[in-house]
Protein backbone atom coordinates (compact mmCIF):
# COMPACT_ATOMS: atom_id res chain seq x y z
CA UNK A 1 0.00 0.00 0.00
CA UNK A 2 1.79 3.14 -1.13
CA UNK A 3 0.70 6.66 -0.40
CA UNK A 4 -0.35 7.05 -3.63
CA UNK A 5 -3.08 5.18 -3.39
CA UNK A 6 -4.23 6.50 0.12
CA UNK A 7 -8.02 8.42 -0.32
CA UNK A 8 -8.55 10.75 2.53
CA UNK A 9 -12.34 11.34 3.13
CA UNK A 10 -12.65 15.24 2.28
CA UNK A 11 -15.30 15.87 4.91
CA UNK A 12 -13.94 14.03 8.09
CA UNK A 13 -9.95 13.85 6.83
CA UNK A 14 -10.08 10.02 7.91
CA UNK A 15 -8.48 7.57 5.27
CA UNK A 16 -11.10 5.27 3.54
CA UNK A 17 -10.63 1.63 2.65
CA UNK A 18 -10.69 2.65 -1.12
CA UNK A 19 -14.21 0.58 -1.75
CA UNK A 20 -16.94 2.55 -3.61
CA UNK A 21 -20.53 1.81 -4.07
CA UNK A 22 -22.43 4.51 -5.98
CA UNK A 23 -20.15 6.41 -4.98
CA UNK A 24 -20.16 5.85 -1.40
CA UNK A 25 -17.03 5.06 0.83
CA UNK A 26 -16.64 3.52 4.08
CA UNK A 27 -14.30 5.43 6.18
CA UNK A 28 -11.07 3.04 7.47
CA UNK A 29 -10.58 3.66 11.31
CA UNK A 30 -8.46 0.92 12.77
CA UNK A 31 -9.01 -0.78 15.86
CA UNK A 32 -7.28 1.46 18.77
CA UNK A 33 -3.82 0.25 19.40
CA UNK A 34 -4.10 -1.29 22.92
CA UNK A 35 -6.70 -3.65 22.06
CA UNK A 36 -4.68 -4.70 18.98
CA UNK A 37 -1.87 -5.58 21.25
CA UNK A 38 -3.62 -7.44 24.04
CA UNK A 39 -4.81 -9.47 21.28
CA UNK A 40 -1.34 -10.32 20.57
CA UNK A 41 -0.37 -10.82 23.72
CA UNK A 42 -3.78 -13.27 24.52
CA UNK A 43 -2.28 -15.44 21.05
CA UNK A 44 1.49 -14.98 22.26
CA UNK A 45 0.14 -16.87 25.48
CA UNK A 46 -2.34 -19.33 24.14
CA UNK A 47 0.91 -20.73 22.49
CA UNK A 48 3.29 -20.35 26.05
CA UNK A 49 0.16 -22.10 27.82
CA UNK A 50 0.29 -24.90 25.00
CA UNK A 51 4.07 -25.62 25.86
CA UNK A 52 3.67 -25.26 29.74
CA UNK A 53 0.60 -27.24 30.21
CA UNK A 54 -1.89 -29.72 28.89
CA UNK A 55 -3.12 -28.95 26.25
CA UNK A 56 -3.82 -30.72 23.09
CA UNK A 57 -6.21 -33.59 23.21
CA UNK A 58 -4.16 -36.06 21.06
CA UNK A 59 -1.70 -36.38 18.05
CA UNK A 60 -2.44 -38.54 15.58
CA UNK A 61 0.09 -41.50 16.64
CA UNK A 62 0.40 -40.13 20.43
CA UNK A 63 -1.86 -42.25 22.32
CA UNK A 64 -2.71 -39.63 24.93
CA UNK A 65 -2.58 -36.04 25.33
CA UNK A 66 0.37 -33.91 25.54
CA UNK A 67 1.50 -33.37 29.26
CA UNK A 68 3.43 -30.32 28.65
CA UNK A 69 7.05 -28.38 30.12
CA UNK A 70 4.96 -28.26 33.52
CA UNK A 71 3.56 -31.93 33.82
CA UNK A 72 0.63 -30.59 35.08
CA UNK A 73 -2.30 -32.63 36.84
CA UNK A 74 -5.19 -31.43 38.70
CA UNK A 75 -5.69 -35.39 39.89
CA UNK A 76 -1.94 -35.29 41.51
CA UNK A 77 -2.41 -31.95 42.61
CA UNK A 78 -5.17 -33.01 44.65
CA UNK A 79 -3.64 -36.37 46.07
CA UNK A 80 -0.67 -33.68 47.20
CA UNK A 81 -2.99 -31.67 48.90
CA UNK A 82 -5.06 -34.30 50.51
CA UNK A 83 -1.54 -36.01 51.59
CA UNK A 84 -0.59 -32.54 53.22
CA UNK A 85 -3.71 -32.14 55.09
CA UNK A 86 -3.78 -35.58 56.17
CA UNK A 87 0.58 -34.63 57.39
CA UNK A 88 -0.75 -31.73 59.35
CA UNK A 89 -2.75 -34.08 61.16
CA UNK A 90 -0.48 -36.78 61.39
CA UNK A 91 1.26 -35.43 65.01
CA UNK A 92 -2.07 -35.13 66.52
CA UNK A 93 -3.47 -38.02 65.16
CA UNK A 94 -1.03 -40.46 65.93
CA UNK A 95 -1.29 -39.51 69.53
CA UNK A 96 -4.65 -40.35 69.50
CA UNK A 97 -3.88 -43.33 67.47
CA UNK A 98 -1.62 -44.52 70.40
CA UNK A 99 -3.29 -43.28 73.17
CA UNK A 100 -6.51 -44.93 74.64
CA UNK A 101 -9.74 -44.03 74.62
CA UNK A 102 -10.06 -43.80 77.91
CA UNK A 103 -6.71 -41.37 77.80
CA UNK A 104 -7.84 -39.36 75.43
CA UNK A 105 -10.49 -38.35 77.42
CA UNK A 106 -8.76 -37.22 80.42
CA UNK A 107 -5.39 -35.76 78.39
CA UNK A 108 -7.02 -31.87 78.20
CA UNK A 109 -4.83 -31.65 74.95
CA UNK A 110 -5.84 -34.83 73.69
CA UNK A 111 -9.58 -34.28 74.36
CA UNK A 112 -9.90 -31.09 72.76
CA UNK A 113 -8.16 -31.68 69.86
CA UNK A 114 -10.19 -35.41 69.56
CA UNK A 115 -13.26 -33.15 70.29
CA UNK A 116 -12.92 -30.78 67.77
CA UNK A 117 -12.13 -33.04 65.31
CA UNK A 118 -15.13 -35.58 66.30
CA UNK A 119 -17.57 -32.38 65.92
CA UNK A 120 -16.75 -32.01 62.14
CA UNK A 121 -16.84 -35.02 61.31
CA UNK A 122 -19.94 -35.87 63.63
CA UNK A 123 -21.90 -32.70 61.50
CA UNK A 124 -21.35 -34.09 57.96
CA UNK A 125 -21.25 -38.06 58.64
CA UNK A 126 -23.72 -38.62 61.74
CA UNK A 127 -25.62 -35.59 62.24
CA UNK A 128 -27.95 -36.87 59.08
CA UNK A 129 -29.70 -39.11 61.13
CA UNK A 130 -28.83 -38.24 65.22
CA UNK A 131 -28.88 -34.85 64.38
CA UNK A 132 -27.09 -31.46 65.96
CA UNK A 133 -25.17 -32.51 68.82
CA UNK A 134 -26.92 -36.49 68.78
CA UNK A 135 -29.85 -35.09 69.91
CA UNK A 136 -32.02 -38.02 67.52
CA UNK A 137 -35.07 -38.19 65.60
CA UNK A 138 -37.80 -40.71 65.40
CA UNK A 139 -36.43 -43.53 64.56
CA UNK A 140 -33.11 -42.47 65.53
CA UNK A 141 -31.23 -42.93 68.98
CA UNK A 142 -30.22 -39.63 70.85
CA UNK A 143 -26.47 -39.72 71.37
CA UNK A 144 -27.01 -36.88 74.23
CA UNK A 145 -28.53 -38.96 76.52
CA UNK A 146 -28.01 -41.94 78.80
CA UNK A 147 -29.99 -44.37 77.31
CA UNK A 148 -27.91 -47.16 74.79
CA UNK A 149 -29.42 -49.68 73.21
CA UNK A 150 -25.99 -51.64 73.00
CA UNK A 151 -23.45 -49.86 74.64
CA UNK A 152 -22.65 -46.88 75.82
CA UNK A 153 -19.15 -47.11 76.69
CA UNK A 154 -16.27 -46.01 75.39
CA UNK A 155 -14.97 -49.34 73.42
CA UNK A 156 -18.87 -50.25 72.62
CA UNK A 157 -19.05 -46.86 70.92
CA UNK A 158 -16.15 -47.57 69.05
CA UNK A 159 -17.11 -51.06 68.18
CA UNK A 160 -20.45 -49.32 66.89
CA UNK A 161 -18.90 -46.86 64.55
CA UNK A 162 -16.66 -49.81 63.09
CA UNK A 163 -18.84 -52.24 62.72
CA UNK A 164 -22.16 -50.53 62.19
CA UNK A 165 -25.39 -52.42 63.10
CA UNK A 166 -27.29 -54.52 61.01
CA UNK A 167 -24.80 -53.38 58.19
CA UNK A 168 -24.54 -56.05 55.45
CA UNK A 169 -20.90 -55.70 54.51
CA UNK A 170 -19.89 -56.37 58.03
CA UNK A 171 -19.47 -59.74 59.41
CA UNK A 172 -19.14 -58.68 62.98
CA UNK A 173 -21.63 -56.24 63.12
CA UNK A 174 -24.06 -55.56 65.77
CA UNK A 175 -26.40 -57.50 64.67
CA UNK A 176 -30.72 -58.96 66.09
CA UNK A 177 -33.80 -59.17 64.40
CA UNK A 178 -37.21 -58.49 65.66
CA UNK A 179 -39.73 -60.10 64.12
CA UNK A 180 -42.75 -58.34 62.59
CA UNK A 181 -45.59 -60.22 64.77
CA UNK A 182 -48.35 -59.03 62.73
CA UNK A 183 -47.32 -58.81 59.58
CA UNK A 184 -45.76 -61.88 59.10
CA UNK A 185 -48.59 -63.98 60.69
CA UNK A 186 -47.03 -64.90 63.96
CA UNK A 187 -49.78 -63.34 66.02
CA UNK A 188 -53.08 -61.57 64.75
CA UNK A 189 -54.44 -58.49 65.29
CA UNK A 190 -55.71 -58.57 68.38
CA UNK A 191 -53.18 -60.31 70.38
CA UNK A 192 -50.87 -57.70 68.95
CA UNK A 193 -53.47 -54.98 70.13
CA UNK A 194 -53.37 -57.02 74.05
CA UNK A 195 -49.41 -57.14 73.64
CA UNK A 196 -49.75 -53.21 72.66
CA UNK A 197 -51.03 -52.85 76.34
CA UNK A 198 -49.53 -54.94 78.97
CA UNK A 199 -46.25 -53.01 76.98
CA UNK A 200 -47.84 -49.81 77.89
CA UNK A 201 -48.42 -50.74 81.01
CA UNK A 202 -45.14 -52.03 81.43
CA UNK A 203 -44.29 -48.64 80.75
CA UNK A 204 -46.41 -47.51 83.72
CA UNK A 205 -48.93 -45.80 81.48
CA UNK A 206 -52.83 -46.48 81.07
CA UNK A 207 -53.89 -49.47 79.93
CA UNK A 208 -56.46 -51.67 79.64
CA UNK A 209 -55.93 -54.10 82.55
CA UNK A 210 -58.40 -57.07 80.88
CA UNK A 211 -56.05 -57.06 77.37
CA UNK A 212 -53.13 -56.12 79.28
CA UNK A 213 -53.44 -59.50 81.10
CA UNK A 214 -53.92 -61.84 78.19
CA UNK A 215 -50.64 -59.43 76.36
CA UNK A 216 -48.61 -60.59 79.42
CA UNK A 217 -49.20 -64.57 78.47
CA UNK A 218 -48.27 -63.40 75.17
CA UNK A 219 -45.33 -61.26 76.33
CA UNK A 220 -43.04 -64.15 78.46
CA UNK A 221 -43.28 -66.05 75.33
CA UNK A 222 -42.69 -63.94 72.56
CA UNK A 223 -40.72 -60.97 74.06
CA UNK A 224 -39.29 -61.75 77.14
CA UNK A 225 -36.34 -63.82 75.49
CA UNK A 226 -35.02 -60.40 74.16
CA UNK A 227 -36.92 -57.83 76.25
CA UNK A 228 -36.79 -59.57 79.66
CA UNK A 229 -38.94 -60.90 81.77
CA UNK A 230 -39.85 -57.74 83.30
CA UNK A 231 -39.61 -55.43 79.75
CA UNK A 232 -36.26 -54.43 81.43
CA UNK A 233 -33.91 -54.41 77.96
CA UNK A 234 -31.12 -56.79 77.02
CA UNK A 235 -27.97 -54.58 76.14
CA UNK A 236 -26.13 -57.69 74.07
CA UNK A 237 -29.18 -57.61 71.47
CA UNK A 238 -30.08 -54.01 71.65
CA UNK A 239 -33.47 -55.24 72.91
CA UNK A 240 -34.64 -51.89 74.35
CA UNK A 241 -35.81 -50.94 77.93
CA UNK A 242 -39.72 -51.01 77.44
CA UNK A 243 -40.05 -49.82 81.04
CA UNK A 244 -38.46 -46.19 81.18
CA UNK A 245 -40.11 -43.08 79.31
CA UNK A 246 -37.88 -43.11 76.47
CA UNK A 247 -39.53 -44.03 73.08
CA UNK A 248 -37.29 -44.41 69.85
CA UNK A 249 -40.55 -44.88 67.35
CA UNK A 250 -43.02 -43.08 69.35
CA UNK A 251 -44.69 -43.84 72.65
CA UNK A 252 -48.54 -43.89 71.67
CA UNK A 253 -50.69 -46.77 71.40
CA UNK A 254 -51.05 -46.95 68.05
CA UNK A 255 -47.04 -46.42 67.61
CA UNK A 256 -46.62 -49.31 70.07
CA UNK A 257 -48.96 -51.27 68.03
CA UNK A 258 -47.20 -50.50 64.99
CA UNK A 259 -44.22 -51.60 66.31
CA UNK A 260 -45.19 -54.66 67.73
CA UNK A 261 -46.76 -55.46 64.00
CA UNK A 262 -44.19 -54.46 61.32
CA UNK A 263 -41.02 -54.53 63.67
CA UNK A 264 -37.97 -52.14 63.62
CA UNK A 265 -34.73 -53.44 62.81
CA UNK A 266 -32.46 -50.21 62.21
CA UNK A 267 -29.48 -50.00 60.27
CA UNK A 268 -26.78 -47.69 60.95
CA UNK A 269 -23.74 -48.42 58.29
CA UNK A 270 -20.89 -49.54 59.29
CA UNK A 271 -17.93 -46.71 59.31
CA UNK A 272 -14.49 -48.27 59.13
CA UNK A 273 -14.25 -48.55 55.66
CA UNK A 274 -15.04 -44.85 55.26
CA UNK A 275 -13.05 -42.63 58.25
CA UNK A 276 -9.91 -43.75 59.46
CA UNK A 277 -9.11 -45.11 62.93
CA UNK A 278 -8.16 -41.58 64.11
CA UNK A 279 -11.62 -40.02 62.84
CA UNK A 280 -13.33 -43.41 64.11
CA UNK A 281 -11.69 -42.61 67.68
CA UNK A 282 -12.34 -38.74 67.87
CA UNK A 283 -15.91 -39.24 67.22
CA UNK A 284 -15.88 -42.14 70.18
CA UNK A 285 -14.86 -39.66 72.15
CA UNK A 286 -16.94 -37.22 70.77
CA UNK A 287 -20.14 -38.88 70.94
CA UNK A 288 -19.18 -40.72 74.62
CA UNK A 289 -18.84 -36.79 75.84
CA UNK A 290 -22.27 -35.69 74.37
CA UNK A 291 -24.27 -36.19 77.52
CA UNK A 292 -24.48 -39.76 78.51
CA UNK A 293 -21.43 -41.49 78.02
CA UNK A 294 -20.55 -44.37 80.29
CA UNK B 1 1.38 -8.73 1.21
CA UNK B 2 0.24 -9.95 -1.87
CA UNK B 3 -1.96 -12.37 -0.91
CA UNK B 4 -3.43 -10.01 1.53
CA UNK B 5 -4.61 -7.72 -1.07
CA UNK B 6 -6.38 -10.52 -3.31
CA UNK B 7 -9.37 -10.33 -0.38
CA UNK B 8 -11.39 -8.36 -2.68
CA UNK B 9 -11.28 -11.96 -5.27
CA UNK B 10 -13.30 -13.69 -2.27
CA UNK B 11 -15.75 -10.97 -1.45
CA UNK B 12 -16.87 -10.30 -5.03
CA UNK B 13 -17.68 -14.54 -5.73
CA UNK B 14 -19.78 -15.54 -3.13
CA UNK B 15 -19.50 -19.43 -3.68
CA UNK B 16 -15.74 -18.86 -2.75
CA UNK B 17 -16.99 -17.07 0.18
CA UNK B 18 -18.95 -19.50 1.35
CA UNK B 19 -16.47 -22.48 1.09
CA UNK B 20 -13.65 -19.96 2.63
CA UNK B 21 -15.96 -19.61 5.83
CA UNK B 22 -16.84 -23.33 5.95
CA UNK B 23 -12.99 -24.19 6.09
CA UNK B 24 -12.48 -21.58 8.41
CA UNK B 25 -14.92 -22.47 10.75
CA UNK B 26 -14.84 -25.98 10.68
CA UNK B 27 -11.29 -25.83 11.96
CA UNK B 28 -12.28 -25.10 15.60
CA UNK B 29 -14.78 -28.50 15.04
CA UNK B 30 -12.22 -30.75 13.66
CA UNK B 31 -9.57 -29.72 16.35
CA UNK B 32 -12.40 -30.91 19.20
CA UNK B 33 -13.80 -33.86 17.37
CA UNK B 34 -11.11 -35.56 15.35
CA UNK B 35 -9.21 -37.31 18.70
CA UNK B 36 -11.97 -38.69 20.03
CA UNK B 37 -12.36 -40.73 16.92
CA UNK B 38 -8.64 -42.07 17.40
CA UNK B 39 -7.76 -41.54 21.01
CA UNK B 40 -7.88 -44.48 23.17
CA UNK B 41 -8.07 -43.07 26.21
CA UNK B 42 -10.89 -40.46 27.18
CA UNK B 43 -12.72 -42.83 29.65
CA UNK B 44 -10.37 -44.31 32.18
CA UNK B 45 -10.04 -48.15 32.43
CA UNK B 46 -11.26 -48.85 35.83
CA UNK B 47 -12.66 -52.77 37.68
CA UNK B 48 -15.85 -52.83 38.78
CA UNK B 49 -18.20 -50.64 36.13
CA UNK B 50 -21.44 -52.07 35.32
CA UNK B 51 -24.58 -50.97 33.93
CA UNK B 52 -27.42 -50.47 35.99
CA UNK B 53 -30.03 -52.84 37.03
CA UNK B 54 -33.31 -52.33 35.96
CA UNK B 55 -34.63 -51.14 39.07
CA UNK B 56 -31.44 -48.97 39.38
CA UNK B 57 -32.77 -47.42 36.11
CA UNK B 58 -36.51 -47.14 37.25
CA UNK B 59 -34.98 -45.02 40.07
CA UNK B 60 -32.28 -42.68 38.12
CA UNK B 61 -35.58 -42.26 35.74
CA UNK B 62 -37.41 -41.00 38.89
CA UNK B 63 -34.37 -39.20 40.04
CA UNK B 64 -34.45 -37.42 36.46
CA UNK B 65 -38.29 -36.69 36.56
CA UNK B 66 -38.36 -35.05 39.98
CA UNK B 67 -35.61 -33.08 39.01
CA UNK B 68 -33.33 -34.07 41.59
CA UNK B 69 -30.47 -32.51 39.54
CA UNK B 70 -31.64 -29.25 40.12
CA UNK B 71 -30.16 -29.01 43.56
CA UNK B 72 -27.32 -32.33 43.54
CA UNK B 73 -24.95 -32.66 41.42
CA UNK B 74 -23.20 -35.99 41.10
CA UNK B 75 -19.65 -34.96 40.44
CA UNK B 76 -16.86 -35.05 43.29
CA UNK B 77 -14.19 -31.95 41.84
CA UNK B 78 -10.31 -32.95 42.41
CA UNK B 79 -10.98 -30.46 45.66
CA UNK B 80 -9.01 -31.40 48.35
CA UNK B 81 -12.28 -30.08 50.47
CA UNK B 82 -14.61 -31.72 48.06
CA UNK B 83 -12.29 -35.21 48.44
CA UNK B 84 -12.36 -34.72 52.51
CA UNK B 85 -16.16 -34.13 52.26
CA UNK B 86 -17.47 -36.41 50.00
CA UNK B 87 -14.67 -39.17 48.76
CA UNK B 88 -12.61 -40.03 46.26
CA UNK B 89 -13.31 -37.72 43.61
CA UNK B 90 -15.71 -38.65 40.34
CA UNK B 91 -13.75 -40.61 37.11
CA UNK B 92 -15.30 -40.47 33.70
CA UNK B 93 -16.23 -44.11 33.36
CA UNK B 94 -18.17 -43.96 36.36
CA UNK B 95 -20.60 -41.65 34.01
CA UNK B 96 -19.81 -43.88 31.15
CA UNK B 97 -23.33 -45.63 30.99
CA UNK B 98 -25.06 -42.24 32.57
CA UNK B 99 -27.63 -41.11 29.81
CA UNK B 100 -27.55 -38.14 30.67
CA UNK B 101 -25.26 -37.74 32.95
CA UNK B 102 -25.88 -35.83 36.11
CA UNK B 103 -22.56 -33.72 36.51
CA UNK B 104 -22.80 -30.24 37.56
CA UNK B 105 -21.80 -27.44 39.83
CA UNK B 106 -25.29 -26.32 41.02
CA UNK B 107 -25.36 -27.10 44.66
CA UNK B 108 -28.50 -26.47 46.98
CA UNK B 109 -28.60 -29.70 48.37
CA UNK B 110 -25.06 -31.72 48.88
CA UNK B 111 -23.22 -33.54 45.97
CA UNK B 112 -24.97 -37.24 45.71
CA UNK B 113 -21.93 -39.24 43.40
CA UNK B 114 -21.02 -40.97 46.21
CA UNK B 115 -23.64 -41.09 48.83
CA UNK B 116 -24.51 -44.51 48.26
CA UNK B 117 -23.79 -46.49 51.36
CA UNK B 118 -23.32 -43.62 53.48
CA UNK B 119 -26.56 -43.73 55.12
CA UNK B 120 -29.12 -46.51 55.73
CA UNK B 121 -32.03 -47.17 53.07
CA UNK B 122 -34.22 -46.51 56.05
CA UNK B 123 -32.65 -42.86 56.35
CA UNK B 124 -32.96 -42.15 52.74
CA UNK B 125 -36.78 -43.50 52.94
CA UNK B 126 -37.78 -41.33 55.75
CA UNK B 127 -36.04 -38.43 54.96
CA UNK B 128 -37.58 -38.57 51.05
CA UNK B 129 -40.50 -38.45 53.21
CA UNK B 130 -39.98 -35.97 54.94
CA UNK B 131 -36.63 -33.83 54.85
CA UNK B 132 -37.06 -31.81 58.02
CA UNK B 133 -38.06 -34.15 60.11
CA UNK B 134 -34.55 -35.29 60.46
CA UNK B 135 -32.50 -32.36 59.02
CA UNK B 136 -34.45 -29.08 60.09
CA UNK B 137 -32.66 -26.66 58.20
CA UNK B 138 -32.97 -28.42 54.96
CA UNK B 139 -35.08 -27.06 52.64
CA UNK B 140 -35.64 -29.88 50.48
CA UNK B 141 -39.85 -30.82 49.38
CA UNK B 142 -40.83 -33.68 50.80
CA UNK B 143 -41.70 -36.90 48.16
CA UNK B 144 -43.68 -38.96 50.27
CA UNK B 145 -46.06 -39.43 47.41
CA UNK B 146 -43.42 -42.12 46.27
CA UNK B 147 -44.29 -44.58 48.62
CA UNK B 148 -48.06 -44.87 47.32
CA UNK B 149 -47.05 -44.89 44.00
CA UNK B 150 -46.29 -48.44 42.25
CA UNK B 151 -43.21 -48.89 40.14
CA UNK B 152 -44.56 -49.04 36.16
CA UNK B 153 -41.98 -51.03 34.56
CA UNK B 154 -44.22 -52.97 31.76
CA UNK B 155 -41.91 -51.58 29.54
CA UNK B 156 -38.46 -51.84 31.19
CA UNK B 157 -37.57 -54.66 28.53
CA UNK B 158 -37.84 -51.80 25.91
CA UNK B 159 -35.50 -48.93 28.49
CA UNK B 160 -32.90 -51.38 28.70
CA UNK B 161 -32.84 -51.80 25.24
CA UNK B 162 -32.87 -48.21 24.45
CA UNK B 163 -29.84 -48.28 26.31
CA UNK B 164 -27.95 -50.36 24.77
CA UNK B 165 -28.52 -48.76 21.82
CA UNK B 166 -26.42 -46.12 22.80
CA UNK B 167 -23.65 -48.55 24.00
CA UNK B 168 -24.36 -49.88 27.70
CA UNK B 169 -23.86 -53.09 27.01
CA UNK B 170 -27.00 -55.13 28.51
CA UNK B 171 -26.91 -58.74 27.22
CA UNK B 172 -29.79 -60.37 25.88
CA UNK B 173 -30.18 -62.36 28.79
CA UNK B 174 -30.60 -59.02 30.96
CA UNK B 175 -32.96 -57.57 28.99
CA UNK B 176 -35.12 -60.89 28.66
CA UNK B 177 -35.31 -61.11 32.26
CA UNK B 178 -35.66 -57.44 33.53
CA UNK B 179 -39.23 -57.93 34.92
CA UNK B 180 -38.06 -60.60 36.48
CA UNK B 181 -34.83 -58.56 38.02
CA UNK B 182 -36.65 -56.04 39.26
CA UNK B 183 -38.70 -58.37 41.29
CA UNK B 184 -35.54 -60.01 42.55
CA UNK B 185 -34.19 -56.64 43.90
CA UNK B 186 -37.16 -55.53 45.58
CA UNK B 187 -38.91 -58.76 46.21
CA UNK B 188 -36.11 -60.93 46.75
CA UNK B 189 -37.84 -63.63 49.61
CA UNK B 190 -41.04 -64.01 47.85
CA UNK B 191 -41.90 -63.01 43.64
CA UNK B 192 -38.09 -62.22 42.91
CA UNK B 193 -36.95 -65.50 44.21
CA UNK B 194 -36.77 -67.38 40.88
CA UNK B 195 -34.50 -64.69 39.63
CA UNK B 196 -32.77 -63.98 42.20
CA UNK B 197 -29.87 -65.76 41.50
CA UNK B 198 -29.63 -64.46 37.49
CA UNK B 199 -29.78 -60.64 38.84
CA UNK B 200 -26.82 -61.25 40.85
CA UNK B 201 -24.65 -63.69 38.53
CA UNK B 202 -25.15 -61.29 35.41
CA UNK B 203 -24.86 -58.02 36.67
CA UNK B 204 -21.87 -59.19 39.01
CA UNK B 205 -20.24 -60.60 35.34
CA UNK B 206 -20.82 -57.63 33.60
CA UNK B 207 -19.11 -55.71 37.01
CA UNK B 208 -15.97 -58.23 37.00
CA UNK B 209 -16.37 -58.46 41.10
CA UNK B 210 -18.52 -59.73 43.66
CA UNK B 211 -20.85 -57.68 46.14
CA UNK B 212 -22.34 -54.91 43.51
CA UNK B 213 -25.54 -55.81 43.74
CA UNK B 214 -27.91 -55.29 46.95
CA UNK B 215 -31.16 -56.75 47.12
CA UNK B 216 -33.71 -56.11 49.67
CA UNK B 217 -36.98 -54.35 50.45
CA UNK B 218 -35.89 -50.76 50.24
CA UNK B 219 -38.77 -48.47 51.17
CA UNK B 220 -40.13 -50.72 54.48
CA UNK B 221 -43.18 -51.93 52.70
CA UNK B 222 -42.20 -55.33 51.52
CA UNK B 223 -45.89 -55.73 49.91
CA UNK B 224 -45.37 -53.54 46.78
CA UNK B 225 -43.03 -52.24 44.30
CA UNK B 226 -43.25 -48.65 44.90
CA UNK B 227 -41.45 -45.88 43.34
CA UNK B 228 -39.35 -45.43 46.60
CA UNK B 229 -38.04 -48.49 46.14
CA UNK B 230 -36.48 -47.95 42.91
CA UNK B 231 -35.34 -44.40 43.90
CA UNK B 232 -33.69 -45.84 47.09
CA UNK B 233 -32.44 -48.57 45.01
CA UNK B 234 -30.52 -46.12 43.01
CA UNK B 235 -29.70 -43.77 45.43
CA UNK B 236 -27.82 -46.39 47.54
CA UNK B 237 -25.63 -47.72 44.88
CA UNK B 238 -24.79 -44.36 43.58
CA UNK B 239 -20.49 -44.08 43.45
CA UNK B 240 -20.14 -47.92 44.95
CA UNK B 241 -19.49 -49.49 41.71
CA UNK B 242 -15.52 -48.39 40.89
CA UNK B 243 -13.08 -50.31 42.76
CA UNK B 244 -10.49 -47.99 44.23
CA UNK B 245 -8.17 -50.62 45.30
CA UNK B 246 -7.11 -51.29 42.12
CA UNK B 247 -7.20 -47.90 40.28
CA UNK B 248 -4.47 -46.27 39.41
CA UNK B 249 -4.12 -42.82 39.80
CA UNK B 250 -0.58 -42.21 38.69
CA UNK B 251 -1.04 -43.94 35.28
CA UNK B 252 -0.16 -41.57 32.80
CA UNK B 253 -3.61 -42.40 30.84
CA UNK B 254 -5.19 -41.80 34.13
CA UNK B 255 -3.53 -38.00 34.20
CA UNK B 256 -6.18 -35.44 33.77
Amino acid sequence: MTDERRDIDDHSGIETTGHSWDGIKELNNPLPRWWLYIWYATIAWAIVYMIFMPALPALPGLGTNTTGLRNHSDRDLVAVAVADLKAARVDQSATLLEASLEEIETDRNLQQFALAMGESLFGDNCATCHGAGGRGAVGYPSLADDVWLWDGTLDGIEFTLRHGIRHDGDDETRFSIMPAFGRDGLLNAAEVGALSQHVLMLAGREADVEEAKIGAGLFSIHCATCHGDMGQGDRTQGAPNLTDTEWLYGDSEGEIYATIYNARNSHMPAWQDRLDDASIKALAVYVHTLGGGE
Amino acid sequence: MGLMNNHGILERHSILLTIGILVVVSIGGIIQMAPLMYMDNTIEKVDGMRPYTPLELAGRDIYIREGCYVCHSQMVRPLRDEVERYGHYSLAAESMYDHPFQWGSKRTGPDLARVGGKYSAEWQVDHLIDPRALVPESVMPPYAFLMDKKLKYDGIEDRLRTERLVGVPYTDEMIANAKGHILAQADPDNRGFDYYDSLVAEYEAAAGREGTVELRDWDGNPNEITEMDALVAYLQMTGTLVDFTTYEADDLSNRR
